[in-house]
């Protein structure tokens, strides 16, 4: 079995052996629990309760508003005390569903399935849908809509993104170790819905021990592998991961469906598993809590609207003051000012820093040394595409592929200048695309 | 608490190279052929290489004060150009040669284009080319264990019969840092190593160089003098350690190709076909000014993208 792997690319510290090896802990809230409506990409989801309502753990608070868009649970059971704005991870107010907890947990009936094969296709999709699944590893689309492409024949790759290959991040790998089973059974959950689709469990080779496990456990399973990557980041982005197991390419105007190929999550397959055998809903996820900042880093099995300070204090607190606190991984994560944000279906860390490296240093000119073209897993020029942006020249930035950026961040990473050359490119490519979302209406 | 945290864009970490460990790198690598000139031409070398060092660093650091700028010598990218441009004199220049080098490789060819990143030329060698012209003399003459005689290039071109393995010592006239391949090879492997450069340049110019010798050198298939040409002259430090600047030279990767293809081509042209015997410093100024226009033909197709229509050849 060769390594899998794609051009590009860097190697930041992994700090995974913080908590690696610390178990999943279950963590119940005490306070109050925020539910956000836009939790994944699309139309934000539309409350279908009122102040004052009495709920259950499991009943829907909101619903789909939209095809791409996805429907919202509770976690617990309780009153909902307000439906306001809350403010998110980045940092921008939006609309969330604020409900009391009581404690109590009572939970709405669940129809369990134990053997899905007893199932449809289209009742499979549909328990994927009303379950409010999307994609967990960050982007947030809905899972029910990357499973319904036009092409169902054509596709024959299911991927699970087993690389976590963000630094610090243990959820993936914990989920693996504890629950490999759930991801199996997913998979194959999946795999039913394509029936000329192989499936690949493509794990980075930084997790022999998953790798070992899994390899035993599919070696009965038709249809599915496993696919051992070499360590790199960004291996889990979903173009390069794509490259790494397939050897097909994909850009900016392709999906995955294009090139034959469905990329998941674990914790997104995990889910569907929950969502179609046990027929429940999203509502928790793990969680990792790290950084050297952290008295005690772990990782956590959260509900959905618990806030991010109640889990911190979770961790026992800060060691220390902590320079930046992150939401998500340190190459893709938002730096948060306030740990009163909900946790979503989505966020996948809190990460603490006594350090914030990003700022610690000065800014240097550019010496064209070609690091960052180096690393750049899409084969661009990040030096060029940043002076582009800091001269607004939006044609250049275009006809140089800046729009194909991944926003990975491993040019700033290398660069020995230290210039923010992920950030221009970023904010470029936001100005281009409101542009053009413009010109369509 | 919330004072102390920083928002900032991702990424949020950052690798520990920087600028400044880069210089460190070339100046460390430069040290074997710097520490063999020494020993080699005597005491002298060393007063011309620190003469060299100190004008570039004292004339950024004074163009700085009178445009009121940040102080940029601690990047020691001006150390790197002193050191540089002091190996590629002969040990028995004037006090005022090396001087002059440095103040118009850092003021005229450095600064007053933007300082660090923004020279379209490598300094050392626009100081080295200057000199050339305004001190012919000084600059062209050798002298080697107080004789005054010609570099082992020049007699090769005259016809006569060299030493290959004294070139590859070193034992020989020249200038202070380019006689010893053996030095600058060592040097080179430690920037190969240290991943400061990348084969793709160095390789590319002395393939195509050995090409264009071998085809119009007028001596056939003959190895010996192609390895004399090789070794003679400044190619070996120019090609592993200027031709390699990164602020002059492509980040392309496909314009790095053509660029040392370029540069092969070039210094084949003057050292086998132009009136003087060394062509490097040259060939390597032209190229120089070159390079926003490889850059701009060779920008790669980015990932996935499959060109439909293939372009006309871009060389």
């Amino acid at each position: 079995m060769g390594l899998h792997t794609f051009q590009g690319g860097v190697h930041p510290f992994e700090g995974k052996d913080l908590s690696k090896d610390k178990p999943i802990k279950e963590l119940l809230p005490k306070g109050d629990l925020t539910f956000l409506m836009s939790q994944h990409i699309g139309a934000p989801a539309k409350p279908v309760v009122a102040k004052g309502d009495h709920i259950l753990r499991g009943q829907l608070l909101a619903e789909a508003g939209g095809f791409v868009s996805a429907p919202v649970y509770s976690s617990v059971s309780g009153t909902v005390k307000s439906i306001e704005k809350h403010r998110n991870a980045n940092g921008d107010m939006v609309d969330a569903i604020i409900v009391e907890n009581d404690g109590q947990y009572e939970e709405v009936p669940f129809t369990e399935t134990p053997d899905f094969h007893s199932l449809s296709k289209e009742e499979i999709l549909s328990k994927i849908k009303d379950a409010g699944i999307v994609g967990m590893g960050g982007a947030g689309f809905p899972t029910h809509v990357k499973l319904a492409p036009k092409n169902p024949d054509q596709i024959d790759y299911i991927i699970a993104n087993c690389a976590e290959c963000e630094p610090y991040l243990t959820c993936d790998y914990r989920m693996m170790v504890e629950h490999p089973e759930k991801l199996v059974r997913g998979m194959e959950i999946i795999l039913s819905l394509f029936d000329n689709a192989k499936g690949v469990l493509a794990i980075e080779n930084n997790k022999p021990d998953c790798i070992r496990k899994f390899t035993e456990l599919v070696k009965d399973v038709p249809r599915l592998s496993v696919v051992e990557l070499q360590t790199k980041y960004p291996q889990g982005g979903e173009r390069q991961i794509i490259h790494a197991v397939t050897g097909r390419d994909i850009y900016s105007k392709m999906l995955p469906a294009d090139a034959g190929c469905i990329v998941d999550n674990v914790e997104t397959i995990c889910a569907i598993d929950d969502a179609v055998t046990e027929g429940k809903p999203l509502m928790e996820r793990i969680f990792t809590v790290s950084g050297d900042a952290v008295t005690d880093p772990r990782n956590f099995k959260v509900l959905t609207g618990t806030s991010i300070q109640e889990i911190l204090d979770a961790a026992d607190g800060l060691k220390g003051p902590a320079a930046k606190m992150i939401s998500g991984g340190p190459m893709m994560g938002f730096a948060m000012f306030d740990l009163d944000v909900p946790v979503t279906k989505t966020t996948s860390a809190l990460l603490c820093f006594t350090e914030d490296e990003a700022s610690k240093y000065e800014t240097t000119p550019c010496i064209n040394c070609g690091r960052c073209v180096d690393a750049c897993p899409e084969r661009l020029i990040p030096a060029h595409l940043s002076k582009l942006s800091e001269h607004g020249d939006k044609a250049s930035f275009e006809k140089q592929y800046g729009l194909e950026c991944i926003e990975c961040g491993s040019c700033s990473y290398v660069c020995p200048a230290r210039r923010p050359l992920a950030q221009e490119i970023r904010t470029m490519k936001k100005q281009i695309m409101a542009d053009k979302r413009k010109q369509k209406k | 608490m919330s004072e102390l945290i920083h928002v900032t864009s991702s990424p949020h970490v950052r690798e520990k190279m920087d600028t400044q460990k880069i210089m460190l790198w070339v100046i460390i690598s430069l040290l074997p052929a710097t520490i063999f000139g020494i020993f080699n031409f005597g005491p002298r070398a060393l007063w011309v290489v620190i003469l060299s060092i100190i004008s570039c660093v004292a004339s950024e650091y004074v163009y700085d004060k009178i445009v009121h700028k940040k102080n940029t010598i601690s990047d020691l990218s001006a150390v790197v150009t002193g050191l540089l441009l002091g190996l590629n004199l002969p040990h028995t220049v004037s006090w005022f040669v090396p001087v002059l080098g440095g103040i118009f490789g850092i003021v005229v060819v450095k600064m007053l284009f933007g300082g660090l990143g923004q020279n379209f030329m490598n300094p050392a060698l626009g100081a080295r080319c200057f000199l050339l012209l305004s001190f012919t003399q000084q600059m062209t003459s050798f002298s080697y264990d107080g004789v005054t005689t010609a570099t082992p290039l020049a007699n090769l071109k005259a016809g006569q019969s060299v030493d290959p393995v004294k070139m590859l010592l070193g034992t020989e006239p020249g200038t202070i840092g380019e006689t010893s391949v053996i030095a600058l090879l060592i040097g080179a492997i430690i920037l190969l190593l240290a991943g400061i450069i990348k084969i793709r340049i160095p390789a590319t110019y002395l393939i195509t160089f050995s090409i264009f010798v071998l085809l119009f050198g007028g001596h056939g298939f003959d190895l010996t003098y192609l390895i004399e040409e090789i070794c003679g002259g400044g190619l070996i430090l120019g090609a592993f350690f200027m031709a390699t600047d990164y602020v002059t030279s492509p980040i392309t990767p496909n314009g790095q190709i053509i660029y040392g293809i370029l540069l092969g081509v070039l210094t084949g042209l003057f050292r086998i076909f132009g009136s003087s015997a060394e062509g490097v410093s040259y060939a390597i100024i032209i190229s120089n000014l070159i390079v926003p226009l490889i850059e701009r033909v060779t920008v790669p197709t980015a990932f996935g993208i499959v060109k439909e229509k293939k372009g006309g050849d871009q060389k």
